[in-house]
């Protein structure tokens, strides 16, 4: 809240010495009340009724066996029977050992992305140029970009086998259509989508580093080495946690790049929590079921979360 | 940085190997454009033609754009539905952006929290419950609908609320005891001073929903209502085999942004350096 508040209003209201304005503050202050409702009410409703009551109904939906089809009489309360039967099916287990295999692409990009926005920011020639070239994939279209990537891995034909098999590969992956590299494949597209982004973070970061600690790294001798590991990486702490948490959660809404290139196959192998509830619910059309594993992701996403509220005062220093 | 005119030449060095690397970085661009202008019988070639020994451009794109799919009218919609969604999207937030930075009122702290709160909620959690609601209000299957869920996203509340903060508190008290109201202040000083931020803003709105995919998957079914991205899958799955078509199909969904990003690029990086947002 901002220090210039006006005086809350039972306080005023008792003073009667001071000047004749006094008696309006109360006024001031319900006008002030009334005029932020005004501004923000535009958004707020919105947020009701799009965000915060589907909320809701997904909470409520998911202790139900419903689909579409039925209309509103054929909702049946089964309590906790979704959340049961969530523990005993492998799809739904295997999309979730998929989702947290998927984490693994963060700090992947995270780091091709550091070591990327340090050589642009400080050794290069041309920054304008690689900040953009880099960020190309960002603002793509995803949908023709997995178009492209589908080709470009296509199995018999597609390029990048064809440069593996001249490097010597004579068997290369299927990729997206091997169901033990699929979601590989997916992770490294996903890479090479992210590191724009950021790239781009990093250096906003690089550049709010102090020149004084490099200055004194100088004097001390230090090589350009010690110059990343003591000064560098510790100073973009706050900037790398950042990414780590937007990115996890990030990980836990990656839907269109599967719903274009494989659509959870082949065999399940690219399922994600986010794919399977979309498979559920629009599919399947069991809404009670899908809805349960929206459940499951809202937990997950506070989970995570609360444990960024946790780790950020132990992990984030100078 | 206070570094000499002079040429250094580890640092062209370096930038040298580094543009090496971000041509390998953007080789899918680069195959995706020069197969675009490929004969259909040329395109997986290998070695990789990377020129075009029959050049079947014109061909190709006259398919894309008056073919069976054309795709003019997708771009058509996907203007409609992207610049109504940035204006009304661009409107919305800077009100709340004000609302929650500079009107002091005692609910305005935990209403931030909130609608900041909805951001963690990952957009497919809801599907189902929004799904129902438009099918109820008859916003489904419909460009209004997608407009209307596209414009009431926290994001823009959020970063625009950091660049009102920025805004000197004394502005508004000297406008204040001038007997300007909140509605004057905003109109004649808040916004004008946060402009390029709401520009920055509406550059990346209009990015993120010429690009989505899932709202438009979900919310349309009519063929002709079809946006960009939904096209784009819809001419994939339609053309089979037809990489060439494909191709020119991906470069014209991709082009428009190219041209708005690099055209906004100082702008649209700051941004995200700045909010530090996500699409």
């Amino acid at each position: 809240m901002d220090p210039q508040s006006p005086q809350p209003a039972a306080t005023t209201s008792s003073a009667r010495t001071a000047e004749p304005k006094q008696p309006r503050r109360g006024s001031l202050q319900r006008g002030e009340t009334l005029s932020g409702f005004l501004f923000v009410s535009p958004m707020l409703i919105g947020v009701f009724v799009l965000v915060l009551l589907p909320i809701i109904a997904t909470m409520a939906l998911s202790f139900a066996d419903w689909n579409f089809i039925q209309g509103w009489d054929g909702i049946k309360w089964v309590g906790f029977e979704n959340f049961r039967n969530l523990l005993d099916d492998p799809m739904f287990l295997r999309s979730v050992r998929n989702n947290l295999i998927f984490l693994l692409a963060v700090p992947v990009y995270m780091l091709i992305s550091m070591v990327l926005a340090v050589l642009i920011d400080r050794y290069v020639y041309l920054k304008g140029y690689f900040k953009v070239a880099y960020f190309m994939p960002y603002v793509s279209n995803i949908v023709a970009v997995a178009v492209v990537w589908m080709v470009l891995f296509q199995p018999s034909y597609g390029p990048v086998n064809e440069v593996l098999r001249t490097f010597g590969f004579s068997n290369p992956p299927k990729w997206l259509a091997d169901p033990d590299y699929a979601l590989v494949s997916i992770m490294l597209i996903t890479v090479w989508i992210s590191i724009g982004f950021n790239m781009i973070i990093y250096i906003a970061g690089l550049q709010s580093i102090p020149r004084d600690l490099y200055e004194a790294a100088d004097i001390d001798g230090a090589n350009a080495w010690t110059k990343f590991t003591r000064v560098t990486f510790p100073m973009l702490s706050p900037t790398s946690f950042f990414l780590l948490v937007t990115g996890i959660i990030s990980t836990f809404k990656v839907f269109d790049i599967i719903a274009v290139t494989t659509l959870g196959g082949p065999f399940g192998s690219t399922s994600l929590m986010v794919w399977y509830l979309y498979d559920q619910a629009f599919n399947n059309l069991k809404i009670g079921y899908a809805s349960s594993v929206a459940a499951v992701l809202f937990l997950f996403v506070m989970l995570i979360t609360a444990g960024q509220w946790a780790a950020q005062k132990k992990w984030v220093n100078y | 940085m206070p570094l000499s005119r002079k040429f250094d030449w580890r640092r062209g060095l370096i930038t040298v190997i580094m543009l090496a690397l971000s041509i390998v970085f953007l080789l899918p661009f680069i195959w995706m454009l020069v197969t675009s202008f490929k004969m259909e019988n040329e395109v997986f070639d290998y070695p990789i033609r990377w020129w075009p020994k029959h050049w079947h451009a014109i061909e190709n794109y006259k398919e894309v754009w008056a073919g069976r799919y054309p795709f003019y009218r997708y771009y058509l919609n996907s203007i409609i539905v992207a610049v109504c969604t940035t204006i009304i999207s661009a409107g919305v937030s800077s009100l709340a952006a004000y609302g929650f930075s500079k009107v002091n009122f005692k609910a305005s702290k935990w209403l931030f929290m909130i609608v900041l709160a909805t951001y963690m909620v990952p957009s497919q959690a809801i599907l189902v419950p929004q799904f129902i609601l438009y099918r109820n209000i008859n916003l489904f299957d419909s460009h209004l609908g997608l407009i209307i869920i596209g414009s009431f996203s926290v994001l823009g509340t959020f970063m625009l609320r950091q660049f009102f903060m920025g805004v000197s508190q004394e502005y508004i008290e000297s406008a204040k005891l001038d007997g300007a109201g909140h509605f004057r202040i905003f109109w004649s000083i808040g916004f004008p001073l946060v402009k390029p931020a709401v520009a920055t803003y509406a550059i990346l709105r209009f990015i993120w929903t010429w690009n989505d995919y899932q709202n438009p998957l979900i919310f349309l079914r009519t063929d002709k209502l079809f946006t960009l991205p939904l096209a784009m899958q819809k001419f994939t799955s339609m053309s089979g085999e037809f990489y060439s078509l494909i191709m020119a199909a991906a470069v014209s969904a991709i082009l428009p942004l190219f041209i708005i990003f690099v055209i906004g690029q100082k702008s649209v990086i700051e941004g995200i350096a700045v909010g530090g947002v996500k699409g």
